[in-house]
């Protein structure tokens, strides 16, 4: 399988890879796919006071296009408020990325990551309340 | 060092120069029909494919006449299989093989389930990846007409036991075909010491062209065939077609090589893997060998890769040309059936890199791939938060995971 170069230079040079401390109430995680499937992708965020993603961090087990997706979904995210976020849909990143059909499932991987991240978030601050 | 490094000779072999130099000649000025009798460039073509057929049968201990040209091991399965089953449809429907056969076999078998009404029994293996005799004596009935059973396996590069199974085979009075693509010219092989009836050759595995195989049929007890391409009657009947006097002749001298040169090249490439083996593991920690590591070609050596993805893995080495058991480098979106039929967990499936050593591999390429691979995955253990996890104590195989 050859790759388009927008998937090689994320893959080769990653955006965002890290963590973020999962204990502070501001970091939202969401850890999506399994390993069974081949790939697995945890997507941090840090939200600020005026509710701006101003942080966000990967790491990813999974092909090129797995590792791509979620590099380029933590460049889009941070400096966006979270219904910001909410509204990416799998389809930019696929197209984004020149993904292939059989690909596809990175993409929607990657957008469950956000909204899992997003989720996790606002359980925390719910359960502050 | 030319790049990118090729490791993957169970995929196939660049043909040897001798062998096209031995080859050249019957493409042009000697171009006659082999089958041609009345003249001397059908002379001269048919014995070329006569001493070919004597450098194949030297090298699996056959008689000349027992070898049959075909396009490639997976006609020759095809040919083996199918041909048997239907000549002796009238003394039984039943035939065995292996989960972790080649596609060529497997397939062949399921056409024979769905079109023909026979029924097949597919053994599954032993974690090692090899068949458990005592199994596959059980499985034997008095239906039973054929067994079908690789000598060496493509993927993870396992020797099945042969002479046990031809003795098991033989004193069952079942035929035993055994598709030998990946182990002729690698691993002694003798048809009668090993109680082989049928067994398939491809010479683009060996240093050979493409296109071109051979099956080896027993005619001591004789082993009758229904043919699958009718025509002229070439090769006693059992498969029509103009012989390709190149590509035969370039079979027969890449079987001669290979056996000239069999004992040599089995040391040199032992300790080259052996290197590239212990130079890796030194260097990595939760790397497993897929399949036994005795009972194995010298050529192969096929490794899972803990939390580290094989696709993403390759796309690392991409200065390495090698294989993966991942589900990502398939069509099928499935990793391995190999792997998983010898209990290999989905998620190290996912993770395993077949690397296929050769002729030309050098002691300065392994040294190179050794560099390159443990470089690669500590970069995608560190991107990987499976890893992370490991760190943290946590085992991701005991994590209860959504899915997608
Ligand atoms: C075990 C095995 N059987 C059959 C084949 C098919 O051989 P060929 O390419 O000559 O048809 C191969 C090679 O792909 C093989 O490895």
């Amino acid at each position: 399988m050859s790759y388009n170069d927008k998937v090689l230079d994320h893959y080769e040079n990653p955006r965002n890879v890290g963590v973020l401390d999962k204990n502070d109430d501001r970091v939202g995680t969401g850890m999506v796919g399994a390993p069974a499937c081949g790939d697995v992708m945890r997507l941090q965020i840090r939200v600020n006071d005026q509710g701006v993603i101003d942080d966000a961090k990967f790491k990813t087990f999974g092909c090129g296009s797995a590792i791509a997706s979620s590099s380029l979904v933590t460049e889009w995210i941070k400096g966006k408020t979270l219904d910001e976020a909410l509204a990416i849909k799998n389809t930019q990143v696929a197209e984004e990325l020149a993904l292939p059909p059989v690909k596809i499932h990175c993409s929607v991987l990657a957008e469950d990551a956000i909204k899992s991240a997003i989720q996790d978030y606002r359980r925390k601050q719910q359960a502050k309340e | 060092m030319k790049l990118p490094i090729y490791l993957d000779y169970q995929a196939t072999t660049p043909v040897d120069p001798r062998v096209l130099t031995a080859m050249l000649p019957w493409f042009t000025e000697k171009f006659g029909n082999p089958a041609s009798r009345s003249h001397p460039y059908g002379w001269e073509a048919e014995q070329a494919v006569e001493t070919a057929r004597e450098q194949v049968a030297a090298l699996i201990g056959a008689d000349p006449r027992e070898i049959v040209f075909t396009s490639g091991a997976t006609e020759s399965d095809n040919l083996a299989i199918t041909g048997v089953a239907r000549f002796n449809r009238a003394r039984g429907d039943h035939i065995i093989t292996l989960v972790t056969e080649h596609k060529a076999v497997l397939d062949t078998c399921r056409h024979l389930e769905a079109d023909e009404g026979f029924r097949v029994t597919y053994l599954p293996v032993e974690p090692s990846g090899l068949v458990d005799l005592q199994r596959l004596a059980a499985a034997i009935t008095d239906q039973t007409i054929l067994v079908s059973i690789m000598a060496v396996n493509n993927e993870v590069g396992v020797i099945q036991p042969l002479a046990e199974i031809g003795a098991l085979c033989r004193a069952r009075k079942v035929y035993f075909h055994c598709d030998a693509a990946q182990g002729v010219g690698k691993i002694p092989l003798d048809v009668d010491k090993m109680n082989i009836d049928l067994l398939s050759i491809s010479a683009h595995k060996i240093y050979g062209p493409k296109g071109i195989g051979a099956l080896y049929v027993r005619r001591r007890p004789r082993v009758r065939l229904k043919a699958l391409i009718h025509g002229g009657g070439h090769e006693r009947g059992m498969r029509s077609g103009t012989l390709s006097t190149p590509l035969i002749v370039g079979l027969g001298a890449a079987c001669a090589f290979s056996q000239q040169e069999m004992p040599a090249e089995s040391r040199r490439l032992l300790a080259l893997r052996q290197r590239l083996y212990e130079g890796i593991t030194a260097r990595l920690t939760h790397v497993g060998v897929n399949g036994d590591l005795e009972q194995r070609v010298p050529g192969n050596l096929n490794l899972s890769f803990g939390y580290v993805e094989g696709e993403s893995l390759m796309m690392a080495i991409k200065d390495v040309a090698v294989s993966s058991g991942s589900a990502c480098t398939s069509a099928s979106l499935e990793p391995s059936y190999v792997l998983r039929a010898m209990g290999v967990g989905e998620e190290m499936a996912h993770t395993s890199i077949r690397f296929g050593l050769g002729r030309q591999t050098t002691d300065e390429e392994v040294k190179f791939v050794i560099d390159k691979v443990v470089t690669a995955v500590e970069k995608l253990r560190d991107m990987s938060p499976l890893w992370d996890m490991v760190q943290e104590g946590i085992d991701p195989s005991t994590v209860q995971w959504s899915g997608h």
